[in-house]
């Protein structure tokens, strides 16, 4: 999950990392009332997942609270990339000195941690690491061991911090790390990192990225999930604990197994160019049982976004044999009586595949046809779709 | 011979008496594997009954190997035990650790992957299906009657698609199939694989599958360019996976421009392998290579 920067920014400040004083408002109102107390110029700032805000009229600078609301209401509704803006950050405006980068990430590809650091912050570092690799810092760090002030010092030499701020760098670079660890994050990001013209270092602006493997430990990440940005069926099928993503497309997809469902989308957006362009709708995975209830849930699911004008039920019969999921959607058909309105196709493979495909014609279902092939089913599904 | 698992092994089951795990062993014994233990503080000196064949369960992971020679342990632990679970493992020195648990903290795979490092313990996993030598050994949750035992060796990342891979070409059969997983922090890689294949003189040629996510398809098709010389196919699934959303496996996400299945599809072209669009076609690719 990725959090708004008001979420980094407050998470940050409660591991004891430096930030401007500051709060989140939903309305006009309520900027003002936060750029009153803070009492200085303030920044507001468009809440949204997505960077370039600045570019978008995102971030505008206020000297007075009168100013803020003003700002905010410009602000708030603001379509960037897509993101509709619903909160700004109003925050005491800093004047800066220069601008650093540090960050925390996972880094995959080596199966370990990675900090990196730059005294050339503000830019993007996508472009500095292309730019000016070497005026970035890239510091492994052991997960056994984690960061303490000796690990802290390395990477902030290895950047070449300036002797005015290393202390304290070192300091938040312990800091932010206490952030990565104990939060279960795979993200903390700081750029920039900033020099005000009295020497603080302080976090100006933030990313951070947390594990939601590791809810089960985190109850109160909980509280930090944007459950208005959510798409309401991602949301229905979060409830009933169903892997859904919705996508803009026509053909309804049901399958088991993460890799199965996307290898589905992409036959299916292949048999679908033949048609006109039709697409899948959705991805779900239901997951390697496939019992009724959960084919019941998932196709409740599917039937209920109106963009879909037909179903491709994608399952290989494995752990969970085919008679198995064969009656699975059978008694799914059944449970959701009426509201199933749309046609399936169902390709069934795997074990027991003779008998599963004979309970489905047995069954007879008006809506369901049966294909043999992958392929062929994805081809049938894209030709109802387009009808 | 075949890869990581054969006709010898003697597997122990961490999590043997959760509901997965007795499931999963049932079914393991069931396809011939040798399980001589498991493993839970709570009920050592117990024994479980599977259909007559009584297994003992043990205090942990060391005991389990001085009592039975085990070399092989299957982890079911769920996701709060599961980095305690594997570094018990790998404290006991046992040659394999195939974890199955799906959902644990990335913090944690990255810290036992690190803990691991210059043990004797290979991990595969987490979040995968594990590892089948088809008719020697079943070490995970792969259905063992979709196949046989043959000459293609397979890597993926992917359940389900390993399963429909391995039934597709059932008739030439698999010296053996390991599901890597799809987490963003694995134990054994595509290249690890790829290297025990190309070394296994059972393997006449090599089926890739991989998702979007990450670069390991791409520093796989590095090394297939480098190191392999026995063929090998591959298929990438997720070419219509939106940016920023997370498909089912966790480490399964388009971050921007970067792990697209595109630019794998094209990595591994590069190098050789030649790519089906579909699983059929992949499989049909195959047949091709080995005249089947």
């Amino acid at each position: 999950m990725d959090l708004f920067e008001y979420q980094a920014r407050d998470l940050l400040a409660s591991h004891g990392v430096p930030v401007l004083p500051g709060g989140v408002a939903e309305t006009p109102d309520q900027a003002e009332a936060i750029a009153r107390e803070i009492g200085t110029t303030v920044v507001v700032k468009a809440q949204v997942k997505t960077g370039g805000r600045g570019k978008a009229g995102g971030v505008k600078l206020a000297d007075d609270a009168e100013e803020a609301r003003a700002r905010a209401q410009d602000i708030l509704g603001l379509d960037i990339k897509g993101h509709i803006t619903h909160r700004v950050m109003v925050a005491q405006a800093s004047d800066i000195a220069e601008e650093y980068y540090f960050s925390y990430l996972l880094d995959r590809a080596n199966r370990t941690f990675l900090a990196m650091a730059s005294v050339e912050g503000g830019m993007e570092i996508e472009q500095l690491a292309v730019e000016r690799p070497e005026a970035l810092a890239r510091v492994p760090v052991d997960a056994t061991v984690g960061v303490d002030t000796a690990k802290a010092t390395e990477i902030v030499d290895a950047a070449g911090f300036p002797a005015e701020v290393r202390d304290q760098v070192i300091a938040i670079a312990v800091q932010l790390w206490d952030v990565f660890a104990k939060e279960d994050a795979t993200l903390v990001e700081v750029n920039p990192l900033a020099k005000a013209p009295d020497g603080t270092v302080l976090a100006l602006d933030a990313k951070v990225t947390l594990d939601d493997n590791a809810r089960f430990r985190h109850a109160e990440h909980e509280a930090l999930e944007d459950s208005a940005a959510a798409d309401p069926l991602e949301a229905a099928a979060k409830e009933k604990d169903l892997n859904y993503v919705k996508l803009e497309g026509e053909v309804g997809i049901i399958g088991n197994g993460a890799g199965l469902v996307m290898s589905t989308l992409d036959v299916v957006a292949y048999a679908g160019e033949e048609f006109g362009g039709v697409k899948p709708a959705n991805f779900l995975d239901i997951g390697g049982g496939a019992s009724a209830e959960v084919m019941a849930n998932g196709l409740h699911i599917i039937l209920s976004d109106p963009a879909v004008k037909s179903v491709f039920v994608n399952v290989f019969g494995g752990i969970t044999a085919c008679d198995a999921v064969a009656n699975g959607i059978v008694h799914a058909l059944q449970l959701l009586g009426d509201e199933a309105t749309k046609p399936l196709v169902v390709r069934l493979d795997g074990n027991n595949v003779e008998e599963g495909r004979r309970i489905l014609a047995e069954a007879n279902h008006p809506l369901v046809t049966l294909v043999d092939t992958m392929d062929g089913a994805a081809r049938r599904a894209a030709e109802l779709a387009a009808a | 011979m075949s890869i990581f698992l054969n006709e010898n092994s003697k597997v122990i089951v961490q999590g043997m008496t959760g509901s997965e795990g007795r499931k999963h062993t049932q079914r393991m014994l069931a396809s011939g594997t040798a399980i001589v233990g498991g493993v839970n503080p709570k009920k050592a000196g117990q024994n479980v009954d599977f259909d007559g064949a009584s297994v003992p369960v043990f205090g942990n992971v060391a005991e389990a190997m001085k009592e039975t020679g085990a070399d092989v342990s299957v982890i079911f632990v769920p996701p709060a035990g599961a980095k305690n679970a594997v570094i018990e493992a790998v404290d006991a020195q046992i040659g394999l650790a195939v974890v199955i648990t799906e959902g644990i903290p990335v913090h944690d795979s990255t810290y036992f992957w690190a803990h691991a490092q210059g043990g004797s313990t290979r991990i595969i996993g987490p979040n995968c299906p594990g590892v089948i030598s088809p008719g020697r050994s079943n070490a995970g949750i792969i259905p063992a009657n979709i196949t046989k035992q043959g000459r293609i060796g397979l890597v993926s990342k992917s359940g389900t698609l390993t399963y429909q891979m391995m039934y597709e070409l059932r008739d030439i059969g698999f010296s053996t199939c390991v599901g890597i997983g799809g987490d963003p922090v694995i134990g054994t890689t595509h290249i690890d694989c790829l290297q025990a294949f190309q070394d296994d003189p059972e393997t006449e040629a090599i089926v890739m599958i991989g998702e979007i996510g990450g670069d390991a398809e791409e520093r796989a098709a590095d090394f297939v360019q480098a190191n392999v010389t026995k063929p090998v196919v591959g298929y990438v699934a997720g070419f219509t996976a939106p940016e920023g959303k997370t498909m089912g496996h966790a480490g399964a996400i388009v971050s921007g421009s970067a792990g697209t299945a595109q630019a794998k599809k094209e990595a591994l072209e590069a190098a050789g392998v030649r790519v089906g669009k579909t699983p059929s076609e992949t499989a049909r690719l195959m047949r091709e290579i080995v005249g089947a």
